[in-house]
């Protein structure tokens, strides 16, 4: 099953033609799908019996920068007994009125995802709604800000100690 | 075979006992600076030329240098490695955990200023002396084991210029002190 035949089976499943395959000659296409169908898919592709994508290798979080206004979620699957990979893409508005962006969280379908959304919460601040425990995992919790922002400022002091050089 | 042997000049062992003249001050800098025992911690790559000292190649226990599992037990603390802010709560607590007389040496580009993190590592403290005093800075990125054994060399020229002794006169100004 090539990624064509995947997003065609999405397509007449979610009877929706908002499924686009982004650059279709890199060796591994990314899929981009719309934010508010992201969790139906993922069920999908988790638990259909041709996809059956059983693995998330990677969940990536990207910040495009306040000129574009974007940030973007990638999420790397995989299905062990097909040896099939797939790449799906989320862009994100930056803010919706003054708020970081939201998005559904995929740590019902793969245990992958918990951590990998919470880096991606602390490091660009990207929210995950019904996350099970979404707080900061490298950075302490008094931290101020998400350092991988484009727009990021890091903090004069913490805990007494001045950051710059 | 009838060639004295100057045992004083050649400060070869006889085996007989003898006696030794010092000052209590020079017995007690040389005991320290003979047994620094380091507490057991590394942060980064830095560690691992540290662990290559402590083992059988460079063996710093020749020097008397070997590591304690607590800061309690632990004369100097080497920071070798990248110090984030995360990690500097941490570091000034044990530094504080350990008991006086205690030294600091500054292992690598990191712990000194903050190497190659220095302009963009938002999270990287920039030097480890922000956080508590330094004794010794070993320069290197990571630095070899070399490098570190002459940097606790340089920490025992330093102990050995020490006056653990309070003088005499300080003493017996307290005392006044103290009945007045």
């Amino acid at each position: 099953m090539t990624t064509h035949d995947i997003v065609e089976r999405l397509k007449s499943k979610f009877n929706t033609d908002a499924i686009l395959v982004v650059n279709e000659k890199t060796a591994q296409p990314i899929i981009q799908i719309p934010a508010n169908l992201l969790l139906d898919i993922c069920q999908f592709l988790h638990e259909d019996e041709l996809l059956y994508f059983d693995f998330m290798a990677c969940l990536t979080g990207i910040d495009n920068g306040p000129e574009k206004g974007s940030m973007e979620v990638i999420y790397h699957l995989t299905s062990i007994p097909y040896q099939r990979n797939l790449t799906l893409k989320v862009i994100l508005p930056r803010q919706i009125d003054g708020q970081p962006p939201s998005i559904s969280s995929l740590s019902s379908i793969w245990k992958t995802a918990d951590w990998h959304e919470r880096e991606a919460f602390d490091l660009i601040g990207i929210s995950f709604e019904n996350h099970p425990d979404l707080r900061r995992i490298l950075l302490p919790k008094d931290w101020e800000g998400h350092p991988l922002r484009k727009d990021y400022e890091e903090q004069d002091s913490y805990h007494g100690i001045k950051v710059k050089y | 075979m009838s060639q004295a042997i100057d045992f004083q000049e050649n400060r070869l062992k006889t085996g007989e006992g003898g006696i030794i003249l010092t000052s209590v001050e020079d017995l007690l800098n040389w005991s320290r600076l003979s047994s620094l025992w380091p507490m057991g911690f590394g942060l980064a790559c830095c560690a691992i030329e540290m662990m290559a000292s402590y083992a059988s190649n460079y063996d710093l226990e020749r020097f008397g240098i070997f590591p304690r599992p607590s800061p309690r037990q632990s004369d100097v603390m080497i920071v070798a490695g990248t110090v984030t802010f995360k990690m500097a709560d941490r570091i000034r607590r044990l530094y504080e955990q350990m008991p006086e007389p205690r030294y600091v040496i500054s292992m690598g580009s990191c712990s000194n200023c903050g190497g190659p993190y220095w302009e963009h590592g938002y999270h990287v403290v920039k030097g480890i002396d922000r956080i508590i005093p330094v004794d010794v800075y070993v320069p290197g990125c990571p630095p070899r084991p070399e490098a570190l054994i002459g940097g606790f060399l340089k920490l025992q020229e330093k102990i050995r210029q020490e006056h653990p002794i309070a003088p005499t006169l300080l003493l017996e100004l307290e005392a006044e002190n103290h009945t007045t």
